[in-house]
């Protein structure tokens, strides 16, 4: 799968990663709605460090889609609210 | 991440679509996205230079500030010396003041550095990218069929595009945050004219509304600390090479 960090470019992900980063986002949700800000952070920085270890830069002059666009690094909990809201990563 | 990919991706999509409805013509189609690129490239290039020349005149301010910074210290040390604690207080109040404020200039303009550096790495990425586009599409436009070339043509525009659209959400968080920065420098600029960091040798009649609101605003605390350190050192210095705050006064 393809990750994008906005602000960042993207990154190529073994698929099985979608079902871990989907979990995380579901909780990152429900700690957003809890106005939960640690608990927040602390799964916001565990979902880029999946893409750090497990991600590969795409090249530059590659022309690809993201199949996930994530917000950018230095996302504010005020941001937060208002991008971590409804469905899981993986619309159903 | 429905709210961020789902409100980007749309947004990409739709200028995509409205970008390949444009003509029947494939070639035309390319080309148009190709120059719709480039001049979003220049944006970026303009959106770095607001950055930079916020970053300059924060920098600026920063060293003026510095500078009052040394020379209220030195005058403090003078005032003290000469029995003045009044003034040494107020010289020092007014050093505190000055550095709180560059303190958070500073901060400023690393956060300005960050992005200005952020911006660069993605304008590089997309030039590349808009590169291998310009690329892809002279070989689509030699050699596929119209049908063909419609769907090869939607794949590398929104590779391109979903990159153009990051880059605008970066512009437009860099352009929030120096409108920030420009409010904060601003009210420094106010602060200035107002006489809050003057040197104490500046102080006329009309100073003590200033002094008043400096009094507040600078917590007793780290004045009083600071006036006793100094204090101690010119008790246990020998007091002998403290400077006098006039010429030709001499240490009793």
């Amino acid at each position: 799968m393809i990750v994008r960090i906005a602000g960042e470019g993207q990154f190529k992900l073994p698929d099985e990663d979608a079902e871990r980063l989907n979990e995380l986002d579901n909780r990152a949700v429900s700690a957003v709605e809890e106005g939960d800000e640690t608990g927040f952070k602390e799964l916001w920085s565990q979902m880029l460090e999946i893409v750090a270890s497990d991600g590969n830069a795409v090249d530059d002059d590659e022309l690809v889609e993201s199949d996930v666009i994530l917000p950018p690094r230095d996302i504010t909990f005020g941001e937060a609210k208002a991008e971590f809201t409804g469905e899981g990563l993986i619309p159903d | 991440m429905p709210g961020l990919a789902g409100r980007m991706s749309t947004v990409v999509k739709a200028k995509i679509s409205r970008m390949l409805d444009k003509t029947e013509d494939p070639g035309e189609t390319l080309d148009y996205g190709y120059q719709k690129q480039t001049e979003l490239l220049q944006n970026v290039k303009k959106g770095i230079a607001d950055v930079v020349t916020s970053k300059k005149r924060l920098q600026m301010q920063s060293q003026k500030i510095e500078q009052q910074v040394v020379k209220l210290d030195t005058q403090a040390r003078q005032a003290l010396s000469a029995g003045k604690e009044d003034l040494a207080r107020t010289a020092l109040e007014r050093k505190t003041l000055a550095q709180t404020e560059l303190q958070s200039l500073d901060q400023q303009v690393k956060e300005l550095e960050a992005q200005q550096e952020q911006l660069t790495a993605n304008e590089q990425r997309l030039r590349q990218k808009i590169e291998q586009f310009r690329t892809k599409k002279e070989v689509i436009k030699a050699q596929y069929s119209a049908a063909e070339a419609q769907v090869r043509i939607s794949e590398a525009a929104n590779g391109v595009g979903e990159e153009m659209a990051d880059l605008g959400l970066a512009m437009q968080r860099a352009e929030d945050k120096t409108e920030n920065m420009r409010a904060r420098a601003s009210a420094v600029e106010e602060l200035e004219a107002a006489g809050a960091f003057d040197d104490i040798t500046a102080l006329g009649s009309g100073q003590d509304d200033i002094d008043r609101q400096l009094a507040e605003l600078t917590s007793g605390g780290q004045v009083d600390d600071e006036l006793a350190k100094m204090k101690a050192e010119l008790g246990s210095g020998g007091g002998g090479d403290a400077p006098a705050l006039e010429q030709g006064e001499e240490k009793a």
